[in-house]
């Protein structure tokens, strides 16, 4: 037996049995290490006889590969079991609960403003506000509803002097006087934002809600109107089919002027809209009254449209299925956990306007 | 305004049914409050009387009556009614019926260990009148009627309609029979109007002063003498109740049923009360009477009032006095049909706070033409039922009413509606709505009927062709989808991008009332006048927030009282600086109470602290686009922040506008509104204190730059004043050489053993790299060196060794 077998054989049975990687680490240099077996074999290369010299370098290589294999997958399994057992150690209870986090949240009218602002976006209207105090002009006189008419009754305003000249808005139509003021038609903006009026009870609150639509142009008509409003219904309620209905109303400052009613109905205790046989009345409108665009300069025989007023609050209790509207304003943890939305929800026109 | 469909068919031929009726309504703008149904159960309610009373053993408010229902047996009744006395006629439900107010039914209960049997009602469970305060007293007349049904059979429902202001002749049941029937629903019956004929003359003399702001501008009447005052015909008595009305005595019932019918309010004076004739005019200042609500009232110049030689009698088409009041036993009375003036009228009611049924109508405006008609009616009327003797007519006024005249632009009706109709047919309808029609080219010239004070140019003949014509007749015009201008602008888009930043950090938003209780504004309003709402819905709201956080810390305790401890909550709204239009700022505010983190087997227990909220605010404003290397941050804060541990964060260097204000709330408040929790920490940011940016987010971006050469980190120990602000520290490292310094962490602070007193050791790890090279160890030297020289001689401080 030639020495390199002696060498193959005797390693192989040694790499064979239990090994520590420091073991495995000594037969590595017993063999390949600079005075190693193997590593002696392959300068002994140059003293061998030529006609041999081809045969036993060729063999000499294999062993070296044979070995220097066996030694690695030898490594490799050792440090494997080492590795495994010490992941054996660090086994944890992946059930313990992660790390605490709070959510935060956005208030069920805030996500509807976004919403409502999303839908009137797509047909061009842009957003415009008004301070919640107003002047008695800008919130009545102006809108065509002068001291001792008899409407003021329906506002139940909160005055902040004794002259009662500035109050708080009782309305979002101010805004539509404080737009008409400003620029030049045609005009075709929407005003979201903080109304008050001085009831209080189960169904009203003293501070609401409301958003104000108004397009003034050349030629805009009530079929425009009913068109935006149907839109805006089917849009808000993300639904095919809408039953709506307009009934003649009366504001000092449309004319003609109809309350808007969508059609429900009950089912297991929530409200269904677009279905049934119930009218629910969901806000007002109509034609801006010529005294209103005269009020701000704005010449009725050639500019004419229609306004709006929706309230909020009661869009959002619909649609989210909110009983108790004084619930909004009680900032109760458990409430607006419930009802508020994740931030991230972000109303868009593309990825839908809920979830 | 209540009806019945049965009144209705007084002024209507019509064969349609009832549910038809309810839609018609509201097509035309009549809208249906509520339908009830008078139904079987009415009969349940009955004349009855109060035998004898006794108090209640157990109760000192109660009392045991001994009712006479009618049948052999008096019923025991508890009753609470102070007015609940023996010989008391009244109204009796028995176990079983529904009260129709409440829509309770009845059951024989206990109250108190003495079993009831049924109800004694007051007239506001019995929907009969707003009054609440005991039971209905009804009148000696009654006492035929005891064990009788007080309300009679009828196969009408009660049918509630909302009347819009500007529509006071639908005040009447024949307004709203006129406009039924224009719209197709029947036909207007004729009226049969019977004159009063009569040779008498009226002996009262009435005369109407001519003065400035007159309210009273025709003043009719009629004496009826000799009547005998009684209890109501059933007809009668049954009409009124079937709207809800209580039936008092013949000549109060039928001035009643007058104004109901045609919208035209009367008045009914005890005319042997009336000294020497009437004098219709102004009230002088300090003037005072006696009204019929038994309340005396002080008047004042400007208010119309009816008088005669010893005083003011009523307040003109308002209120009655009781010195003139009918009763029982008048024998000669004086009719009033009058025309006030709407605003005179609100004028008076508003200043005195007074609101009747005739104040209602004159102030919405009573047709100016039909003082002749309610005399004639109600007269008759009253002659029928009461007999007497009615004298002519006088009739005072101050000057004439001429119907309005408005000149009518066909194409205006489509050019509004967008729909169609022909001539013809808007001469159909405005016809029978009572105009007088001539056409005149392309103008319909037309005559406004007296009874629509509404109606005074063009846009109200459209309003009134669209709403009989019907709404649905409207088509829909879809929208077209097409934006020429941005939807929000920067301001409105940084609002919501705030919202939501903050709500992203653990933030439940919260939106509270813009006004708030003055104790806790208090605390929160500085040198900011408190502005007052004048009539607040109660005193604990009754100004105008200066702050948010008012209203924050109130709903903060009562969520931490139920029971939740950590708790972050925001609001974005305005706060108000003064009591005009546009003194008021949008805040963000947030507050934070308890604990970072509570109980968790992972995590120590630590309270929240100024340096989490310090996180979430700057966290937000470099999430909204602001540069945090331009921010500036100190200590001066407003006094309901911890002095100690609070700051207020500019967005650049020129510390213009202070951006937000974040701290602790100052101890002593917390201790003053007794909130309990652990900690309370807040902030304010101001949105119109943040600049906006002029460049686009994308544009403001630098060049995208990288270095790949090696960086190294350095660590440094200082040693300085403990009033030396960290932020200077590390101003003065980047300043060194602000290519090479490419950051500066702050991770130890550290005051105590081996350090002086009044001195903190600051330690601080600065990274280094170059984009041009890799810094050999000399380069590193030179500028470590750098740094400990810069910053020990520009702030004081000692390397630490």
């Amino acid at each position: 037996m030639s020495d390199l077998k002696k060498i193959r054989d005797e390693f192989i049975s040694k790499l064979e049995g239990k090994l520590d990687l420091s073991e495995i680490n000594q037969i590595k240099s017993d063999l390949f290490g600079k005075n190693g077996l193997v590593s002696s074999q392959f300068k002994k290369i140059g003293t061998i006889v030529e006609s041999e010299r081809k045969k036993f370098a060729s063999d000499l290589n294999v062993i070296k590969d044979e070995l220097q294999g066996l030694i690695y997958s030898k490594i490799n399994e050792v440090e494997n079991t080492e590795i495994n057992k010490k992941l054996e150690k660090e086994k944890i209870d992946i059930t313990l609960p992660a790390r605490p986090f709070v959510r935060g949240k956005i208030h069920p009218v805030s996500q509807a403003i976004d919403e409502i602002s999303s839908i009137f976006s797509e047909i061009g209207f842009s957003v415009e506000e008004g301070p919640d105090v107003e002047n008695e002009y800008n919130n009545f006189t102006a809108l065509n509803t002068p001291d001792n008419h008899p409407a003021r009754d329906m506002h139940d305003t909160f005055y902040l002097d004794e002259k009662k000249q500035k109050l708080l808005r009782t309305h979002t139509s101010p805004v539509q006087i404080r737009t008409m003021q400003k620029d030049k038609p045609p005009f075709k903006i929407i005003a979201p934002g903080r109304t008050y009026r001085s009831d209080s009870d189960q169904t009203h609150a003293p501070m609401f809600h409301q958003v104000e639509g108004l397009h003034i142009d050349k030629n805009i008509n009530m079929g425009h109107l009913k068109g935006c409003l149907n839109y805006f219904i089917k849009e808000f309620f993300e639904v095919d089919k809408i039953k709506m209905r307009f009934r003649p109303s009366h504001f000092p400052f449309t004319e003609p002027s109809a309350e808007v009613d969508i059609g429900y109905e009950m089912k297991d205790g929530k409200i269904i809209i677009g279905e049934g046989n119930q009218w629910l009345e969901i806000l007002g409108c109509g034609m801006v009254h010529p005294n209103v665009l005269k009020n701000v300069k704005v010449d009725p025989t050639k500019f004419q449209g229609y306004a709006f007023g929706i309230g909020i609050d009661r869009l959002a209790m619909l649609k989210y299925g909110i009983n108790d509207l004084r619930a909004f304003f009680d900032c109760d943890y458990r409430w607006l956990n419930h009802f508020g939305f994740d931030p991230l929800d972000v109303p868009t026109n593309y990825r839908g306007l809920s979830r | 305004m209540k009806i019945t469909f049965d009144w209705l068919q007084d002024h209507l031929k019509t064969n349609l049914k009832e549910k038809h009726l309810l839609e018609q309504l509201t097509n035309v703008g009549l809208e249906v409050e509520s339908v009830e149904s008078l139904s079987a159960d009415n009969e349940l309610f009955k004349v009855a009387k109060i035998i004898k009373t006794e108090k209640h053993p157990n109760a000192d408010r109660l009392k045991v009556c001994d009712v006479n229902i009618g049948e052999k047996e008096f019923k025991k009744v508890v009753c609470g009614a102070a007015n609940a006395k023996e010989g008391l006629l009244t109204i009796y439900a028995p176990p079983g019926a529904t009260i129709p107010q409440t829509k309770t039914k009845l059951i024989i209960t206990k109250i108190r260990g003495v079993t009831s049997y049924g109800m004694l009602c007051s007239e506001f469970e019995l929907n009969l009148s707003d009054e609440s305060d005991g039971i209905t007293e009804l009148s000696t007349k009654y006492e035929k009627s005891i064990g009788k049904s007080f309300f009679s059979k009828s196969k009408s429902n009660l049918i509630d309609l909302s009347i819009t202001p500007n529509r006071p002749d639908c005040l009447g049941v024949r307004g709203i029979a006129r406009d039924l029937a224009a719209s197709g629903f029947g036909k207007l019956s004729e009226l049969k109007e019977k004159k009063i004929k009569s040779k008498t003359k009226q002996t009262l003399k009435v005369k109407i002063n001519r003065e400035k702001d007159q309210g009273c501008s025709a003043f009719g009447s009629c004496l009826i003498t000799n009547v005998k005052n009684t209890e109501s015909p059933q007809w009668l008595k049954d009409k009124l109740i079937s709207v809800g009305q209580k039936p008092i005595s013949a000549i109060v019932d039928v001035t009643n049923y007058v104004m109901l019918d045609i919208n035209r309010p009367l008045h009914a004076y005890d005319a042997d009360k009336i000294e020497k004739g009437i004098i219709v005019r102004n009230a002088n200042s300090e003037e005072e009477f006696t009204a019929l609500d038994n309340k005396n009232y002080k008047l004042e110049k400007g208010m119309c009032v009816i008088s005669d030689r010893k005083g003011v009698l009523g307040l003109g088409g308002i209120i009655g006095g009781t010195r003139s009041g009918t009763e029982l036993d008048t024998k000669n009375i004086l009719l009033e049909s009058a025309y006030f003036e709407p605003r005179s009228i609100r004028n008076t009611a508003k200043k005195l706070n007074l609101d009747t049924d005739a104040k209602f109508r004159f102030e919405r405006g009573i047709d100016p033409l039909s003082i002749e008609a309610g005399l004639n009616k109600a007269a008759l009327l009253i002659k029928e039922i009461c007999g007497g003797e009615i004298s002519k007519i006088d009739i005072q006024k101050i000057g004439t009413y001429k119907n309005k005249i408005v000149k009518f632009d066909t194409n205006l009706f489509k050019k509004v509606s967008g729909f169609k109709i022909s001539t013809k047919e808007m001469i159909k309808i405005l016809e029978d709505l009572g105009f007088k029609c001539k056409k005149e080219k392309k103008y319909l010239k037309l005559t406004v009927p007296s009874w629509r004070p509404d109606i005074s140019q063009e846009i109200d003949i459209v309003e009134e062709l669209v709403r009989i014509s019907g709404f649905d007749k409207i088509k829909i015009i879809s929208p077209i989808k097409e934006r020429t201008k941005s939807t929000l602008n920067q301001t409105q888009r940084l609002f919501h991008f705030l919202q939501r930043a903050i709500a992203s950090k653990g933030y439940l938003e919260a939106i509270t009332w813009s006004f708030t209780d003055s104790n806790y504004n208090d605390h929160f309003k500085q040198n900011e006048k408190e502005i007052k709402i004048i009539n607040p819905i109660s005193s604990d709201l009754g100004v105008l927030r200066n702050s948010i956080f008012s209203n924050l810390i109130m709903y903060m305790s009562k969520n931490l009282d139920r029971g939740f401890k950590d708790l972050s909550i925001f609001e974005i709204g305005p706060v108000f600086t003064g009591s005009s239009p546009g003194e008021q700022t949008t805040v963000v505010c947030g507050l934070s109470a308890g604990k970072k983190s509570r109980l968790s087997w992972i995590e120590k227990d630590r309270n929240v602290d100024v340096f989490d909220v310090k996180k979430d605010v700057v966290q937000t404003f470099i999430e909204a686009g602001y540069d945090s290397d331009e921010f500036f941050i100190d200590d001066k804060t407003p006094n309901y922040y911890h002095p100690g541990k609070s700051g207020r964060i500019f967005l650049n260097k020129d510390k213009e506008q202070v951006a937000a204000y974040f701290g602790e709330i100052h101890p002593n408040i917390s201790k003053k509104i007794d909130i309990k929790t652990d900690a309370l920490i807040g902030f304010e940011i101001f949105l119109e204190h943040l600049n906006l940016h002029k460049k686009s987010l994308n544009d403001q971006k630098s060049k995208f730059t990288t270095s790949d050469f090696q960086k190294s980190e350095r660590d440094f120990a200082f040693v300085v004043n403990r009033d030396v602000k960290v932020q200077d520290l590390i101003n003065v490292i980047s300043s060194v050489d602000q290519k090479l310094i490419s950051n500066v962490k702050v991770f130890d602070v550290y005051e105590g053993e081996n350090i002086p007193t009044n001195q903190k050791s600051i330690a601080i790890s600065v990274t280094i790299q170059s984009p041009e090279k890799t810094l050999n160890d000399n380069d590193l030297e030179k500028i470590n060196n750098l740094i400990i020289e810069t910053v020990e001689n520009k702030t004081g401080a000692k390397i630490r060794s």
